[in-house]
């Protein structure tokens, strides 16, 4: 059985910003627990010579040549703003800091 | 805000030893964004220059630009890094607006270029070699700026806006290992490594690299150890602050010293360091607290499934490494030592910028020190009074030709400087003004003798003087004949023929 804990579940869910009523953390304890009991799985069967992947494709190098390309209008641009003052978009005072 | 008490900096370096590490980022100045096709640029107007995939809108895929690996790959290589077979980008995730998309594409557990060391050069000439952890490549954040707060920073903000023009911008973060051994001249090693990563990144071509406008952004990172009695093992690391956004060589420098002496006193009063970010203020030169480390510093990086791995060829990599530029520090060492110039000389050369203007001359044919003289004097001052860069107002190729003409005696310096004015005027090369001016000197001695004769003729006392020996008496006939010749004519066979003509006549 994994070791996924309620306070694991709690701090994730406080890092990715999602509610969580005690219920749902508690549901998803267990939920994700066994999510990673099954992929431990996978790894009983991976050998030693099987790198990790991160792509199951096969592929490369893939590039874009450094040729500018068309871009937004500011109108296109802020279509889908919930707010902007004519040409940027305007969100609510960030509390913190500068990143 | 209560100002920070400082101890003195000689007595904080007698308790504590700096120990420094540095993070400096370096925006590519390749023609499009990092991962999408959007210019490069984001001057102008607010959201122009940016397409779906740096607003991170739905159904739109990043694809890495090649010329940004290339040039990423040249600069580790410049930082004498290995580059990795296979990196790859990840995910960085965190909530704030200056992205779109929620998160940053960036390297994490696999950077293109790592374990590499730069040669610093301190002000008194030693050499202080900085290591280098890795270089990685990932995306820059879209500028915000914060409304109906006070001093228009963050806080009291009453909402903020956002331009992504600058989303997606390519950076290379450059991150050194930890940098023992600094000692009291920390400070100096600061600006002294970000000015030499300014110089690598400029000899390769691949930034503007002008700090002003960000193009260059270094977060300085200093703890404190206690010094130990000889033969006790040295003391734990202390807790490091990371001063943010220094903008300026000059800044650099002085946050250091400034962490140094702020650091030093808290822990001298028995105080403990936050572990925090701290901004930088150019006005006061002091540092303010800024965002503690927290939970938010958990990024959950996870590998970037829209995008494959980068794996240079080695054939590549040694192509670029083939195209290397000679490393600056080197660079400057060995012009010195070929051009004999004095410490004094090379430095005027250098802090004006002119140090490829003056090797180019040299190349094409100039000695260093006519080099050195018309670039540093006639045509700085005339682009000071143009108000424009020395360089582009002549090319070397011209000026080695100018100092060719005085060399040969068919110009002074006077008429070399007309010649200069022309040349610069859009006239042509130096011969072609010379000979559109008519501004050669008089080399034809059959008119020099008749103005010369004419000259003796006209200061009889002269003459007597001359004959009697006082050979400074000839002046005043050198400056008839030169008046009369109108300039053009070469100041040393004048003389030359005077004394020959007074003691013939």
């Amino acid at each position: 059985m994994s070791e996924i804990t309620q306070e694991q579940v709690a701090h994730l869910a406080n890092l990715a910003r999602i509610a969580l009523t005690p219920q749902e953390i508690e549901s998803l304890t267990s939920e994700l627990g066994s999510i990673v009991d099954n992929v431990a799985k996978v790894s009983e069967v991976a050998t030693d010579d099987v790198p990790a992947t991160s792509h199951p494709i096969p592929l490369v190098n893939v590039y874009r040549d450094d040729v500018p390309g068309a871009t937004l209008t500011t109108e296109q641009a802020l279509a889908g703003a919930p707010d902007h003052d004519g040409s940027r978009f305007r969100v609510t005072a960030i509390l913190g800091e500068e990143q | 805000m209560a100002k920070a008490k400082l101890m003195d900096f000689d007595k904080a370096l007698e308790l504590f030893e700096p120990v420094l590490g540095f993070e400096v980022h370096v925006e590519l100045s390749t023609k499009t964004k990092m991962f999408s096709d959007a210019p490069n640029y984001f001057g102008g107007e607010p959201n122009t220059n940016i397409t779906p995939v740096d607003l991170g809108l739905p159904g739109s895929l990043p694809v890495v630009n090649g010329e940004a690996v290339r040039y990423s790959i040249s600069l580790g290589l410049a930082l004498g890094c290995s580059i990795a077979e296979s990196s790859r980008f990840a995910r960085k995730n965190y909530f704030y607006p200056d992205l779109a998309k929620n998160y940053q594409i960036s390297q994490f557990d696999e950077p293109i270029a790592f374990g590499g060391s730069v040669d610093v050069e301190l002000p008194d000439g030693r050499l202080f070699t900085v290591p280098i952890e890795r270089a990685h490549m990932e995306e820059d954040a879209g500028k915000l700026t914060h409304v109906g707060g006070a001093t228009g920073r963050i806080q009291g903000a009453e909402y903020s806006l956002v331009d992504y023009n600058r989303a997606g911008v390519p950076l290379v973060e450059i991150v050194t290992d930890i940098i023992y051994g600094a000692e009291a001249d920390a400070p100096e090693l600061a600006k002294a490594y970000v000015s030499t990563i300014r110089d690598i990144v400029v000899s390769l071509g691949i930034s503007e690299a002008r700090m002003e406008r960000g193009n260059l952004r270094c977060d300085a990172n200093i703890s404190l150890r206690p010094r130990t009695a000889p033969g006790e093992p040295p003391a734990k690391l202390g807790t490091r602050t990371e001063t943010k956004n220094v903008n300026s060589l000059r800044s650099v420098e002085r946050a250091i010293r400034y962490e140094i002496q702020r650091q030093a006193q808290i822990l001298a009063d028995g105080g403990t360091i936050t572990q925090e970010t701290r901004h930088w203020h150019e006005d006061t030169g002091t540092t303010s607290a800024g965002r503690p480390k927290s939970d938010a510093d958990d990024y959950r990086y996870f590998p970037e499934p829209d995008l494959l791995p980068v794996q240079p060829s080695a054939e590549l990599i040694e192509e670029l490494r083939a195209a290397l530029p000679e490393p600056p520090a080197a660079r400057r060492r060995r012009l010195k030592q070929e051009w004999g110039f004095t410490d004094l000389e090379f430095q005027d050369v250098q802090n004006a910028g002119l140090l490829v203007e003056v090797a180019e001359t040299v190349a094409a044919g100039a000695s260093p020190q006519a080099a050195r003289k018309w670039w540093s004097g006639e045509i700085s001052r005339l682009a000071n009074a143009r108000d424009a860069e020395a360089a582009s107002l002549v090319s070397p190729a011209d000026v080695a030709a100018l100092v060719s003409l005085i060399d040969s005696g068919a110009l002074n310096d006077r008429l070399a400087r007309q010649v200069l004015e022309g040349v610069i005027d859009g006239e042509g090369t130096p011969q072609e003004v010379v000979d559109a001016r008519g501004l050669a000197v008089v080399s034809d001695d059959g008119a020099l003798i008749a103005a010369i004769d004419e000259a003796l003729a006209a200061q009889p006392d002269v003459l007597a003087k001359i004959r009697d020996g006082k050979v400074q008496a000839a002046g005043a006939v050198i400056g008839a004949v030169m008046k009369a010749m109108k300039g053009q004519a070469d100041a040393a066979r004048v003389r030359e023929l005077v004394l020959e003509r007074a003691g013939a006549s």
